[in-house]
């Protein structure tokens, strides 16, 4: 059935990909195109290598400037440029392919969390040229030339960003599953706050725009995207205040004996 | 997800060709909509044309009032200066709809063409007559909580999903399209939705290949006096029960022009113009609101689980029109 198709032609990477990797079987997939079977063994083979040689492969200056482990066949290939955390990556990806799945599965950057993968939990959310959005209902397709900055890029070396300090110092998690949504949600949430756009619970919707005060009905709001089945809302609520307020906020919790 | 090709769009010509040449192709603006339904298997695409980098973004001052690029995201619509000072209830309705994220993603195109959120029409298993025309209507004698009480036939009781297009409705907003060929043709905004009939897989008026290019709004004197209230089970990320755009023109303590329209309510959004003319000449009292109301629900055809919807839109729109007049808060 398959075998009546003409298969497309394999790509220059593609070819190489399958000699160093498959060499006894180079030959036949090169003239028949990719069996089932080829692609059984590859996946094996391909399993074997991230297990042996993890560190290597997943150390961040491996990643820069490379075209990542493309898969042996795309069906409707894309080739995309973009800026992942101030690094150029460069992907040849299935058409089908979400930001989502590309940061996960093919840059390896597992921060960002498939929730609900319907654009209704938020565990997705990352920037996209500054804005939150949903990667798992963005095609990574569409992000050519385009600056990505997931949970992983907000921490500068060791120095972590005043948001996630926040969110420690405010117990802003249980599981921490929605975290890094969570968090790159607040974050976008500061500039848009501080350029004073409006929200469907802000009083006076014509007055001009100006810094808007982030009630905490302000907060809930304009977090509402960003789901926590754990119920941490009202320690993230603290936490996004204290950052935007820069005035300390009182922690909704407390150790057990600190009033002792 | 089912393969397809992707393409992004050189020029608008190009791109309405492209959809033209393929029945199976369509347009992707934010996808915020069309992805989720291609991962439901509910819409199944071959082709997409990304469209996003044309250049329907802008948002001018007209002669006759204000045009919005169809490609404007609706967070950007939302947070206009023109829009939030002078058409306010358009702003509220976008911002009463969906999250900041989706809405950062979304399009002023787009959002007019999304589809329902019937849960039969999302679950392939069942039948519905939107998704697969002739297999049924799963929701007339299903769990119709959510559904139409104004408008629907018996091949389809879906409501249409949107906020900012209530406003759209209550402002007399016009569509601008343009065809592969490159006419343009204005719609009314009235006319751009259509009810189901015994044609519910049709949601609207544009013809194929024809693409959204701007939406208009006439100059109003509605910003004083305007309210977007939208009633739904959770206070935010929810889809409306019942939400009213609510508008008047006053002249001293007269209604001088009064509009309301509803949402969660109809296959499309819905028009109250015989409880607007009611209000015309009236002073703005609880009881001429409540006149008003009783007009719009006189005509309601709830179904088994959304009676709810009569009680609950007339006391909508009271509210609504009393929160445009500041007088509740």
């Amino acid at each position: 059935m398959a075998n009546n198709k003409k298969k497309p032609a394999l790509t220059e990477e593609e070819k190489k990909l399958f000699e160093d990797l498959l060499p006894n079987e180079y030959r036949e997939l090169s003239e028949l195109g990719v069996q089932r079977r080829h692609f059984l063994k590859l996946i094996s083979i391909m399993g074997g290598i991230i297990f042996l040689e993890g560190r290597p492969v997943l150390a961040r200056s491996g990643f820069e400037e490379t075209i990542h482990a493309t898969p042996a066949f795309i069906e409707n290939p894309v080739k995309v440029s973009f800026h992942v955390n101030s690094v150029k990556k460069t992907l040849d990806l299935d058409s089908r392919m979400t930001l989502l799945d590309a940061l996960r599965e093919r840059l390896h950057l597992t921060g960002s969390k498939k929730g609900c993968d319907h654009g209704q939990c938020g565990a997705c959310t990352v920037m996209v040229d500054g804005r939150r959005v949903l990667s798992c209902l963005t095609l990574a397709a569409t992000c050519e030339g385009k600056t990505v900055t997931t949970i992983e890029g907000l921490a500068r070396d060791n120095q972590l960003h005043p948001m996630q300090e926040a969110f420690l110092k405010h117990d802003g998690f249980q599981c921490g599953y929605c975290t890094p949504g969570q968090i790159c949600s607040a974050v976008a949430l500061m500039t848009e706050a501080k350029n004073g756009d409006a929200s469907y619970a802000t009083p006076d919707i014509r007055s001009a725009a100006q810094p808007v005060e982030l009630t905490r009905d302000e907060i809930r709001e304009r977090m509402s995207g960003n789901i926590c089945r754990c119920g941490a809302y009202p320690n993230i609520v603290a936490a996004i205040q204290e950052v935007y307020s820069g005035t300390e906020v009182a922690q909704t919790w407390q150790h057990p004996n600190d009033n002792r | 997800m089912r393969p397809f090709k992707y393409t992004r769009a050189g020029s608008s010509q190009a791109a309405a060709q492209q959809v033209m040449a393929n029945e199976q192709a369509r347009f992707l603006a934010g996808g915020t909509n069309l992805l989720d339904l291609m991962k439901e298997d509910v819409e199944r695409p071959t082709e997409l044309v990304d469209i996003t980098r044309l250049s329907f973004t802008p948002i001018k001052t007209i002669s006759t009032g204000i045009s919005i690029g169809a490609l404007g995201k609706n967070a950007d619509t939302a947070n206009h200066p023109i829009i939030r000072q002078q058409y306010p209830l358009l702003a509220q309705a976008i911002l009463s709809g969906a999250t900041a994220q989706i809405r950062n993603m979304a399009t002023n195109g787009g959002n007019l063409n999304q589809r329902t959120r019937c849960a039969y029409f999302y679950d392939t298993a069942m039948p519905c007559n939107k998704r697969q025309p002739g297999s049924g209507c799963s929701a007339l004698e299903g769990v119709n909580r959510m559904h139409a009480i104004f408008g629907w036939s018996n091949h389809c009781v879906a409501v249409h999903p949107s906020d900012m297009c209530v406003a759209l409705a209550a402002l007399d907003a016009v569509v601008k399209v343009q065809s592969a060929e490159g006419k343009e043709r204005a719609i009314p905004f009235a006319d751009y939705h259509r009810l189901p009939g015994d044609t519910p897989h049709v949601d609207n008026t544009l013809k194929p290949g024809e693409l959204i290019t701007a939406i208009e709004i006439p100059k109003n004197n509605f910003a004083v006096n305007s309210y977007y209230l939208k009633v739904r089970d959770r206070s935010s990320y929810a889809f409306a029960l019942v939400s009213v755009a609510a508008a008047l023109e006053m002249q001293h303590n007269t209604i001088k022009n009064a509009r309301i329209a509803m949402g969660g309510v109809a296959h499309k959004p819905w028009r109250a113009v015989e409880a607007e003319k009611l209000l015309a000449g009236k002073s703005a009292t609880e009881e001429n609101f409540m006149a008003a109301a009783n007009k719009v629900m006189e005509n309601a055809r709830p179904l088994e689980h959304n009676r709810f919807k009569v009680a609950l839109g007339k006391r909508t729109i009271v509210r609504a029109l009393q929160l445009a007049m500041h007088t509740k808060f």
